[in-house]
């Protein structure tokens, strides 16, 4: 049956070539948008190099201080504040304390080169599953003694010794000479927390470790035993939390900072209605967004699929006569419509495939690499699915519903 | 076989009330072969149509083999339609995105318990009973008017329904392609014991049926055995 139901599509979608174009335009372009809506996201948030087991890991990047007056500030959170409570955490199965990234520059050949450099200890190395393509990170030596020595990515190598093995050379950043003990793979800019072009020990910058204030330029990278104790490091985080705020001088100040996955800290920083981080909310509007965006081309696919079916409704009326139930009738009609969103699916993978390589290759997302994977794989066809349920089942029952006899008398002879 | 009783139907729209049928009995016993004739707009395909459960009537009662088919549900009258009746239409009803086997093979899809392989095997048997092998794989666009009417007349019989109720069959079709499709309808009902009611507007054709029902402003106006009626049942 499934056979006859799709022999027939086809002949159905060739036929009408004109209306077959706009359909399979408004599908695949749709699509096209969302997977690559989808790949970013992916690619932001998602289990990726370095961070692949984002259920697991959770980063303190923000302090908010708000006094009685009203006054409130936020930023990264200080060295010190990391080292003495966060870094002494029970729960967690190992924490990283890392800088922001910085701008700075470097020279080769007279030629200026702007880096982006990040001071990490050695837990980074080894909560973070970075691919290296040369030697290792730094070692906990090397951290304790601030030796000048840097990770490097692929792109500065390429900068700074072309196709030569880096590991053992010397670069200078910043006025500073640091010798390359590692080569890593390039971190896609939107990896906050991990990226840089340059990683040297964080007691380069030393002087700031003793500095007062719980607000500072640094993260905090957490990695729990297993996702389930996700909730306990929470739980232990926000009873440091209290014991810190208590521990204010100036009376009346309430702290705010969670460790928090990086989309949690997203939809903290702009949903967050205090203790929730907002990510509910986050969800529900994206999801909201993208049916609002397939809204459109279904109403359009529906129209489509109305003046397509009312052409066969002699073939509806022979079905019926012979043997056919209205909900077969339906059967068969959303069938058709979800092999004619598959159809547009595919289409809309070859071009999303096509955009996320311009993407990556025009360099706008530094170090991008978005790409069809099996997840964005999944939820595009899991959006072709419903794509073609909600466009096929109010056309599908509405032609069920046709009398046979009115059905043949309207038919094709 | 098919029985009718009081049988009325009334198409009402907001401003008029045109009766169709009106106070129609009939018994048509198995193996039969009758005709119904009369002029456009008396209700003979109104009549068919209430046969095959394709609409209900607004009055009176359809009983198939003695049951009853009031208040029967969509998906129950789909099931004796499938199992017990094929029909056969004037202007073919062909899907023509579909080959010739494909259309043929239609009913037996919504017959559960069919294999998709005894499926192609009865529909070639019922092309070749029609004469129709060669043309398997041709689409109905491909094919003269008769040819389409006996691709039809296959699709009807594959099933081996017990009866097949044609409306026009040869209405589209000139003298020479009529007489075909006639004789394929008289053997389906000598050698099959098919019965068969045929809804036409040739007198000829009529005449070599069984019985003759006559119909006129929705009322059965004769109902006789012909007179040149002399089969040899098998």
């Amino acid at each position: 049956m499934l056979k006859n139901y799709i022999k027939i599509a086809w002949k159905v979608l060739l036929r009408r070539k004109f209306f077959t174009f706009i359909s399979l335009f408004g599908i695949s372009f749709t699509l096209l948008v969302l997977m690559v809506a989808s790949s970013l996201f992916d690619h932001t948030f998602g289990p990726q190099m370095p961070e692949r087991e984002t259920d697991k890991l959770l980063f303190v990047n923000i302090m908010r201080e708000q006094r009685d007056g009203g006054f409130s500030s936020s930023g990264p959170p200080s060295y010190r504040f990391l080292d003495q409570h966060v870094r002494t955490m029970q729960t967690p199965e190992m924490v990283s304390i890392n800088s922001m990234f910085f701008q700075v520059n470097s020279y080769i050949n007279n030629r200026k080169l702007a880096l982006d450099i990040k001071y990490t200890d050695r837990a980074f190395w080894d909560i973070l599953e970075f691919n290296f393509l040369e030697g290792n990170g730094f070692s906990e030596q090397d951290v304790r003694g601030a030796n000048r020595v840097a990770v490097i990515n692929e792109n500065t190598r390429k900068q700074y010794f072309g196709t030569d093995k880096a590991v053992g050379q010397h670069i200078v950043v910043d006025q500073v000479r640091y010798k390359v003990v590692g080569v890593v793979e390039d971190v896609p800019a939107l990896r906050l927390h991990s990226y840089a072009d340059v990683w040297v020990p964080i007691t380069m910058k030393s002087q700031e470790f003793s500095r007062p204030g719980l607000r500072g330029t640094y993260f905090a990278t957490i990695k729990a035993r297993s996702a389930a104790d996700v909730p306990k490091i929470k739980e232990e985080y926000a009873g440091i939390m209290q014991e810190v705020e208590r521990q204010q001088t100036e009376k009346g100040t309430t702290l705010s900072s969670h460790p928090d996955t990086f989309l949690e800290s997203i939809a903290r920083t702009f949903l967050s209605n205090g203790k929730d981080s907002g990510i509910g909310i986050l969800y529900v509007i994206m999801t909201v967004l993208a049916l609002l965006f397939m809204l459109l081309p279904t109403i359009n696919l529906v129209n489509i699929n109305i003046s397509r079916i009312m052409e066969r409704s002699s073939e509806i009326g022979v079905r019926k006569a012979f043997g056919a139930t209205s909900s077969t009738i339906i059967g068969q009609f959303i069938i058709e419509n979800i092999f004619l969103t598959l159809l547009g699916g595919l289409l809309g993978f070859v071009l999303s495939a096509g955009v996320l390589w311009l993407i990556n290759d025009s360099g706008v997302i530094v170090y991008a690499n978005l790409g069809l994977n099996i997840r964005v794989f999944a939820f595009g066809l899991l959006l072709c699915l419903v794509f073609g349920l909600i466009s096929g089942v109010y056309p599908a029952y509405k032609m069920s519903r046709l009398n046979a006899v009115e059905a043949l008398k309207g038919g094709s002879k | 076989m098919i029985t009718l009783k009081n049988i009325e139907k009334v198409y009402q729209t907001k401003t008029i009330e045109t009766v169709a049928l009106h106070n129609v009995n009939l018994h048509i016993p198995k193996g039969e072969f009758v005709s119904v004739m009369g002029p456009s707009g008396c209700g003979k395909s109104t009549l068919l149509n209430i046969m095959g459960l394709l609409d209900e009537p607004t009055n009176g009662i359809v009983e198939i083999d003695g049951n009853p088919i009031s208040r029967y549900r969509d998906k129950e009258l789909a099931h004796i339609r499938n199992q017990k009746i094929g029909f056969v239409f004037q202007s073919y009803h062909l899907i023509n995105d579909l080959s010739v086997l494909d259309n043929v093979e239609l009913p037996l899809l919504y017959r559960s318990g069919t294999s998709a392989a005894e499926t192609r095997r009865l529909a070639l048997t019922a092309l070749e009973k029609v004469g129709l092998s060669a043309r398997t794989k041709h689409y109905p666009t491909q094919l003269s008017g008769g040819q389409r009417q006996r691709v039809a007349i296959a699709r009807a019989l594959i099933g081996q329904p017990e009866i097949i109720l044609a409306d026009e069959p040869t209405g589209n079709l000139d003298s020479v392609m009529g007489e075909e499709i006639m004789n394929i309808l008289l053997d389906l009902n000598r050698q099959d014991g098919t019965t068969i009611v045929m809804v036409t507007h040739d007198e000829n054709m009529a005449q070599k049926t069984e019985r003759l029902i006559r119909f006129f402003d929705g009322q059965q106006v004769s109902d006789a055995k012909t007179n040149a009626y002399d089969y040899q049942k098998v």
